[in-house]
């Protein structure tokens, strides 16, 4: 206990080093991911046959195939197949890869919740737009878009806790998020070794960190209580 | 002068023919109640009028302009069609209210967006703004609502909602105001105030095509009665004559089946 009081402020800095990555790693997926999803999204919906069904597979095997998988491919295919490490060795190259990994990935779980939002959308609403003489950009914005947020906002919420904690997988590829910092007192850093208790201390830092998301996903939905 | 003029209008899905080739005219200030049988096409005729759905063939004239023409209708720009169907305005049989605007802003959308395609949009916004909201009100008083103006589509009752939507259909000003069905998904409690709503506007005279199954409204509300079957006119006349005294078996038949 007394060395565990000892340990905690080196412990602690590192940890706090670590969380910013898995902090940037969250926020970068969720800039990409969000928006890049409604494009998938509209691919999907396409009615030019060949695009939707091309978008649909590329979905499917997102989806179909772990994210760990797709990490390694992403990281080592360039190196180790077309011996052109475009990625770079470093921190950054690693952060590099993990990202466009989990901003696909996560796009294309969100393309189907956008789809599914979409067409949830009575085309009552889309007529109703159309006989008052509104563009279909004017209905999408001003009529369509606010309802399926409202409907989109429940599942979204349930991906983006997901993502939280699937930012630890890029510890596949050495990316110096918080697990990698937790573990590197295992095997010895800042002179400590041999240390379990900041791994397992990583938890707090998920669980707090996805108390505030789902606080902040709560008043999201409450803002958007006041119509059906 | 007519001020709809409606020729040979055909509609087919797939194989079936739904309208096969309507035609009718409308004077200004007549009230046109649509009866017949379901799956006689009277929603479908409605939605042609209103570039809902795209007739085969045929042809619609709104005073004398033609604003459809099945020949050349394809080569239209959307800001064309656009501005030609706004000759019509359509109240649905399920309201169709946008939920995340309140009553009045439900009716003055369509008029904010389309305001921004008037040349001095941005010299007169306030003054144009203004002159909206003021019809907008007047509208909803007139239907009854004058206290219900900041409530969202959830807080009102089914009538209130649909007045709510005559209002939003009227405040463009259509020529003809179309209904398909305004008191099918209402309590009889409110569709009496939702009939009520339509009387008034029958009394002052707006061109009006009502597809109805309220017998004894199209009885006395409207000065024109048609009676579909099968995707055709069959019978077309004044109230009397095709409600009381219908020349034609089929009509005969079909009123037979609202006396049981
Ligand atoms: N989009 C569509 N695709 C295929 N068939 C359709 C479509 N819309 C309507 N129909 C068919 O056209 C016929 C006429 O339908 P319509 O809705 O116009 O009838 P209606 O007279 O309004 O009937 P109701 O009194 O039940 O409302 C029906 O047989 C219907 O199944
Ligand atoms: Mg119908």
């Amino acid at each position: 206990m007394n060395l565990m009081l000892q340990q905690f402020p080196v412990v602690f800095q590192a940890l706090n080093v670590g969380f910013l990555q898995t902090l940037k790693l969250f926020l970068v997926t969720g800039l990409g991911a969000i928006p890049l999803g409604l494009v998938i999204a509209f691919g999907s919906m396409s009615r030019f046959k060949p695009l939707s069904a091309l978008t649909r597979l590329v979905i499917w095997v997102v989806r179909g195939t772990p994210l760990m998988i797709q990490l390694l491919i992403i990281y080592y295919f360039p190196g180790i197949e077309l011996h052109n490490n475009w990625w770079g060795g470093g921190e950054s190259g690693r952060f590099l890869a993990s990202s466009i990994a989990f901003i696909f990935n996560y796009a294309c779980y969100f393309s189907e919740i956008y789809r599914g939002g979409i067409q949830s959308i009575p085309k009552g609403q889309q007529e109703a737009g159309l006989v008052l003489g509104m563009t279909r950009g004017q209905i999408f914005y001003k009529v369509t878009l606010l309802q399926v947020i409202k409907r989109i906002v429940p599942p979204m919420s349930n991906e983006i806790i997901t993502l939280v904690k699937d930012t630890a997988l890029a510890r596949i590829i050495a990316l110096q998020e918080i697990i990698w910092a937790g573990q590197s007192f295992m095997r010895g850093s800042h002179g400590i070794s041999g240390a379990i208790w900041p791994l397992f201390f990583t938890a707090v830092y998920y669980l707090l960190f996805n108390g505030v998301v789902t606080l902040a996903l709560g008043q999201l939905e409450k803002r958007l209580d006041y119509f059906r | 002068m007519a001020i709809l003029d409606v020729k040979d209008i055909r509609k087919r899905f797939g194989s079936t023919e739904v309208l096969k080739g309507i035609s009718f005219s409308l004077e200004r200030g007549q009230v046109l109640s649509l009866i017949g049988s379901s799956g006689s096409g009277k929603t479908t005729l409605l939605r042609c009028l209103n570039f809902l759905e795209t007739p085969d063939t045929g042809s619609v004239a709104v005073n004398g302009e033609v604003i459809f023409d099945a020949a050349e209708h394809a080569a239209l720009k959307e800001a064309e069609i656009r501005r030609r169907r706004l000759h019509f305005g359509l109240v649905f049989q399920s309201f169709n209210l946008f939920p995340q605007y309140t009553a009045l802003e439900n009716v003055t959308l369509a008029g904010r967006l389309l305001m921004k395609e008037e040349p001095d949009y941005r010299t007169r916004k306030k003054e144009l703004t203004a002159q909206l909201e003021e019809r907008a009100r007047a509208l909803l008083v007139r239907m009854g609502l004058a206290d219900r103006m900041e409530n969202y589509p959830h807080q009102l009752s089914g009538g209130q909602q649909q007045r709510v939507a005559i209002a939003r259909a009227m405040a463009l000003q259509p020529d003809i105001l179309c209904f398909d069905e305004p008191t099918s998904a209402l309590d009889p409690e409110l569709t009496h105030e939702v009939l009520r709503v339509l009387r008034s506007l029958a009394e002052e005279h707006t061109t009006m095509i009502i597809v109805t199954h309220e017998m004894a409204f199209a009885r006395d509300v409207s000065s024109r009665v048609i009676f579909m079957d099968d995707g055709q006119v069959v019978e077309d006349g004044p109230p009397e004559q095709v409600l009381g005294a219908p020349v034609q078996e089929r009509t005969r038949r079909f009123l037979e089946s609202y006396r049981q």
